[in-house]
């Protein structure tokens, strides 16, 4: 008898300690995530975004932020899509973010069937806006300026191999950006990561490249690189010397922001959560001192609805971009 | 050369500091069972272990992870040779040997050639790391896309002797691999590839290790099921030191094969493009085209072992060459490891020598001694490994199972890849009943991708015009050495008919 | 059926699927060779089924002369005495994969190896039960814990929130 008891004793307990979980769960009223966090990014490992969400993974790890881990998964496929199409279906679940780059709004623009609609999805916050600036080999000493680079260009035509990471990729879209803007036509190459990009403008594989300055910054100090140009609104911190393309009278500003997006229809004591865990890394001192060091933008804090707006006019600048230079001279074909 | 001596002498001595020794040792044993599990390689330790490595100064976390790297390399041999799953990319060619010498009771022989030839590999690849860094990296700055390209067809070169009998078969074998690469999305276009019906998992592509772990894991078990009948089969073996150091001594027999596949394996891990998987295929495939006895190969010949495990080692030291000198990773690895280097503010590129030599020259130290450790851990564990085959085969057929399982889930957490794996691995199990050979398929969807990309690009750059290939000499001496290797056997078959005719004569 | 007809059939099946792969290779990709840029992006995969089809059709005459020892043998290909060893073994790893998207893979692994070690092995009862939860669990510490990869828990995932509170509590 007292062994049948203690059999029974045993589902009761399991029973009074999960509602016990349960209550505590929904008796405190600020949220909590209750298991690992899936921060997906939608990049190949050892890219921008990647080193990104991996230093914020390590920050919120040191600095003891969430009562989880962030657990970093790379979703590359097809630009981001399947990421998207992931963070989609995940519609309602408070336990996954995602970390973008600009594909974030080309992506489904160029790619029609995959019907994910990024308005959607919940916006928490904007960690930083990158920046491009148009590079060339030193060793290429006749080009000083922009003006006498668009002359070597135009002379050269196809024979100009400017590289990049991609069709449909941010610097794709800036190429033809400027292929529009003066009047010339190059051949683009895409490689595999802006790394490799970089690598090829030293070897000598390609003539031009517009790459993010973290990606040539070494190169760059080495004196193996040059900038020419920089598609900023004011001059940064970090390149004093180099122009503007504005300051000489073309209207070509781009940059790639970096956000945080959780899946349609999170809660929104996550949402609020989710907030303010960035907007405390946001302002750490070690994210604005990578800030500096990489050429990165992290002037202000842009979260929730402000960021959903800041998404709405980027996705429509990007249609009209596209439609503007043509999707077949964003995808080659 | 002096300064050269000094300043490793100044690594080492960092590298021996206690903190720093015993992060050799806990990274090499962590890598060591990172690596011997299929699916995971030295991408998910060092990744994972990023964030802890914030405890302690740089240059003990640099040296943690380098050590992780270096052990996974060497644990990948241990799941091939043990199981007959290749835990990673690199680590393929070693099963084509390693499962048959496991198999015929040889498992401890194989085990102690891998390690061996992983730590000569290593050694030697380290020596010229610190004798000729800046050289290089010079060079692998020189090779574009046409190189690349020209590289890929050397490494299918070499694999010519590595199909089977039936020749369309291999040929099968070898297009079926190289298609199934190009599904996903086509960088060069912007456009997605092949997306059958619709479905996304499709749109990151087919993860080499999806066919790896689906032929060799649940393919090959379907196939040892079916000959063993599900009987219960218990391998003998049998380990003493003297068994060991009898082993370790027969590395003589292969030496000319371990020293070509390290410095073969060093150069092509430092192009940046390239790394460890096409590096630890050719030195394969050159062991066999230049062996004497080309045809024990893949029944069991040790030095089939040895060639590709000491030319992975060497090149994932290699690997680390671009990333120090140019900030380029060679590998996703060594991408984690030059994430890490930042976020510590470390900036690796062609200034990192001048700036830090301290951090340098202690990551090269730790390189020597890393190498040394695992060498030791790893052998140690050599009779627990082994063991491992003595389960009963109803034990470790479901344990192989669940490891593919959850294997095949791992790189990009998909059950949709888990699907795909048991579809390969039937279909891998129906195919190789028919004598179809399945290893062609495997080095195709390794290569196919360097392959097709680096072509396009090559075009691109040339405007259409092939032949950009010949006229520039690196890509050039390249096809020329792919042309003479491709007529290597049958001038040597002819040779052999003549002498053997002049011999009757 | 034997050898000789399995050899058919694969045939068949592999000329199959090179057709699919042509197929799909010219949706909406340029298979030609597009003048000034190289292959287009439909060339590679789209002329590399077309070998697949060559090599398959090759095996097909092949076995119409009997050239290979396949097309020659009237061996069984799969035997009654195989399918049942064979058969059970993929029919479990089957129903391991379906059930892991209801139950999760924990749960599903549990019932696998439970199968497989007392139905498949004859184990007895002692070893079934202790390998069946000791590898489930052994695999949670490694991935969950030690390397920080969820594996997939679907309905049975508000079970590991208390495991959770201790891992990181």
């Amino acid at each position: 008898m007292k062994a049948l008891r203690r059999l029974f004793l045993i589902p009761a307990l399991v029973i009074t300690a999960s509602v016990a979980v349960l209550m505590s769960a929904t008796a405190s009223a600020a949220w909590q995530p209750k298991k690992p966090i899936e921060f997906i990014i939608m990049a190949g490992t050892g890219g921008g975004a990647d080193q990104i969400a991996r230093l914020l993974q390590g920050l919120i790890e040191k600095k003891s932020l969430s009562p989880r881990p962030f657990i970093p998964i790379n979703k590359p496929g097809g630009s981001g899509a399947e990421a998207l199409r992931y963070l989609k279906d995940k519609a309602g679940d408070d336990h996954v973010v995602l970390v973008t780059l600009n594909s974030f709004y080309t992506t489904p623009i160029i790619q029609k069937n995959l019907g994910v609609d990024i308005s959607q999805f919940t916006p928490i916050g904007r960690m930083a806006l990158d920046t491009f600036l148009l590079w060339v080999n030193t060793d290429q000493k006749d080009i000083t300026n922009l003006d006498n680079y668009v002359m070597k260009v135009k002379k050269a035509g196809k024979n100009w191999k400017v590289g990049g990471t991609g069709t449909g990729q941010e610097d794709s879209i800036l190429t033809a950006m400027m292929e529009s803007e003066f009047g010339y036509k190059v051949t683009y190459i895409p490689f595999p990561g802006g790394g490799t990009v970089a690598k090829n403008l030293i070897g000598k594989h390609i003539d031009s490249t517009v790459n993010n300055p973290a990606e040539q910054n070494e190169f760059y100090r080495a004196g193996k690189s040059k900038p020419i140009v920089q598609f900023t609104e004011e001059r940064m911190q970090a390149f004093p010397d180099v122009p503007t393309a504005r300051e000489l009278g073309h209207d070509i500003v781009y940059y790639m922001q970096r956000s945080i997006n959780g899946p349609p229809g999170m809660s929104k004591e996550a949402q609020d959560w989710y907030i303010n865990l960035f907007k405390t890394l946001f302002n750490s001192e070690e994210w604005q001192k990578f800030c500096v060091e990489d050429g990165l933008t992290c002037d202000q804090w842009v979260a929730g609805n402000d960021l959903a707006a800041f998404h709405k006019e980027q996705a429509a600048r990007h249609k009209a971009l596209i439609e503007k230079v043509g999707a077949a001279a964003i995808t080659g074909q | 050369m002096e300064t050269i001596l000094v300043s490793l002498g100044g690594g080492l001595a960092e590298a021996v500091q206690p903190l720093n020794l015993t992060m050799i040792i806990i990274g090499c044993v962590i890598g060591l069972l990172v690596g011997a599990m299929p699916g995971l390689g030295s991408v998910n330790g060092v990744a994972i272990l990023l964030p802890i490595t914030f405890l302690v100064p740089p240059n003990a976390a640099i040296i943690f992870l380098a050590a992780i790297y270096y052990g996974a390399m060497y644990g990948g041999a241990i799941s091939s040779i043990t199981l007959g799953i290749p835990g990673a990319s690199t680590a393929v060619a070693t099963v084509f040997d390693g499962r048959p010498l496991a198999q015929q009771g040889h498992a401890d022989k194989a085990l102690t050639a891998a390690a061996t030839a992983s730590f000569i590999g290593g050694t030697i690849s380290v020596v010229l790391f610190t004798l000729f860094a800046p050289p290089l990296a010079e060079f692998a700055l020189r090779f574009g896309p046409p190189e690349e390209f020209a590289l890929m067809v050397l490494a299918f070169a070499t694999f010519i002797g590595l199909g089977g009998d039936d020749i369309p078969k291999t040929i099968f074998s070898i297009l079926i691999g190289l298609v199934l690469a190009t599904i996903g999305l086509d960088i060069i276009s912007g456009k997605p590839r092949l997306i059958f019906f619709d479905v996304s998992g499709f749109l990151h592509g087919i993860n080499f290790l999806v066919l790896a772990i689906g032929i060799y894991g649940i393919g090959e078990m379907l196939w040892t099921l079916e000959q063993t009948k599900g009987q219960v089969i218990v391998h003998k073996v049998q380990t003493s030191f003297r068994a060991m150091f009898r082993n370790i001594r027969d590395v003589k027999h292969y030496a000319g094969t371990t020293t070509l596949g390290s410095i073969l394996g060093y150069f092509v891990g430092t192009l940046p493009a390239a790394g460890a998987t096409p590096a630890s295929l050719m030195s394969y495939g050159l062991a066999k085209t230049f062996s004497k006895n080309p045809d024990s190969f893949g029944k069991g010949n040790v030095a089939g072992v040895a060639a590709p495990e000491a030319a992975n080692n060497a090149a994932s030291t290699g690997s680390m060459l671009p990333m120090i000198t140019l900030g380029i990773p060679g590998s996703p690895t060594t991408a984690i490891l030059l994430g890490g280097m930042i976020i510590w503010g470390l900036r690796p590129g062609p200034l990192l020598f001048s700036e830090h030599p301290d951090f340098v020259w202690g990551l090269i130290g730790s390189l020597y001694i890393a190498n040394l450790f695992t060498l030791l851990i790893n052998l140690a564990f050599i009779p627990v490994f082994v063991r491992v085959l003595t389960m009963p085969f109803t034990i470790l057929a479901p344990i192989i199972f669940t490891l593919c399982i959850v294997g095949g889930y791992a790189p990009t957490q998909t059950m949709h890849d888990v699907w795909l794996m048991f579809v390969f691995g039937l279909a891998g199990y129906l195919l190789r009943k028919l004598n179809y050979p399945v290893a062609p398929a495997v080095l195709a969807i390794v290569l196919g991708p360097l392959a097709e990309l680096s072509l396009r690009q090559s075009l691109l750059a040339s405007q259409g015009d092939a032949m950009i290939f010949l006229e520039r000499p690196i890509s050039a001496t390249c096809i020329a050495l792919a042309v003479a290797l491709m007529l290597y056997p049958s001038v040597r078959r002819l040779l052999e008919r003549r002498k053997r005719a002049a011999a009757t004569e | 059926m034997t050898v000789r007809h399995a050899e058919l059939w694969m045939a068949i099946a592999t000329i199959l699927l090179s057709l699919a792969f042509m197929y799909k290779s010219t949706d909406g990709l340029s298979i030609g060779w597009i003048p000034g840029t190289g292959p287009g992006s439909g060339a590679w995969p789209f002329w590399l089924s077309t070998g697949m089809l060559l090599a398959s059709l090759w095996t097909l005459v092949r076995w119409f002369r009997g050239a290979t020892p396949e097309a020659r043998s009237s061996e069984v290909y799969i035997s009654r005495e195989t399918l049942v060893v064979v058969g059970t073994s993929a029919g479990a790893i089957l129903f391991l994969l379906a059930a892991t998207h209801f139950i999760g893979m924990y749960a599903a692994l549990l019932l696998f190896l439970l199968f497989y070690f007392r139905f498949i092995g004859r184990h007895g009862w002692r070893a079934t039960t202790l390998l069946s939860i000791g590898i489930p669990v052994f695999i949670f510490c490694l991935f969950e814990w030690a390397l920080q990869i969820p594996l997939p828990k679907a309905i049975t995932e508000p079970l590991f929130y208390p495991i959770y509170d201790l891992m990181y509590s």
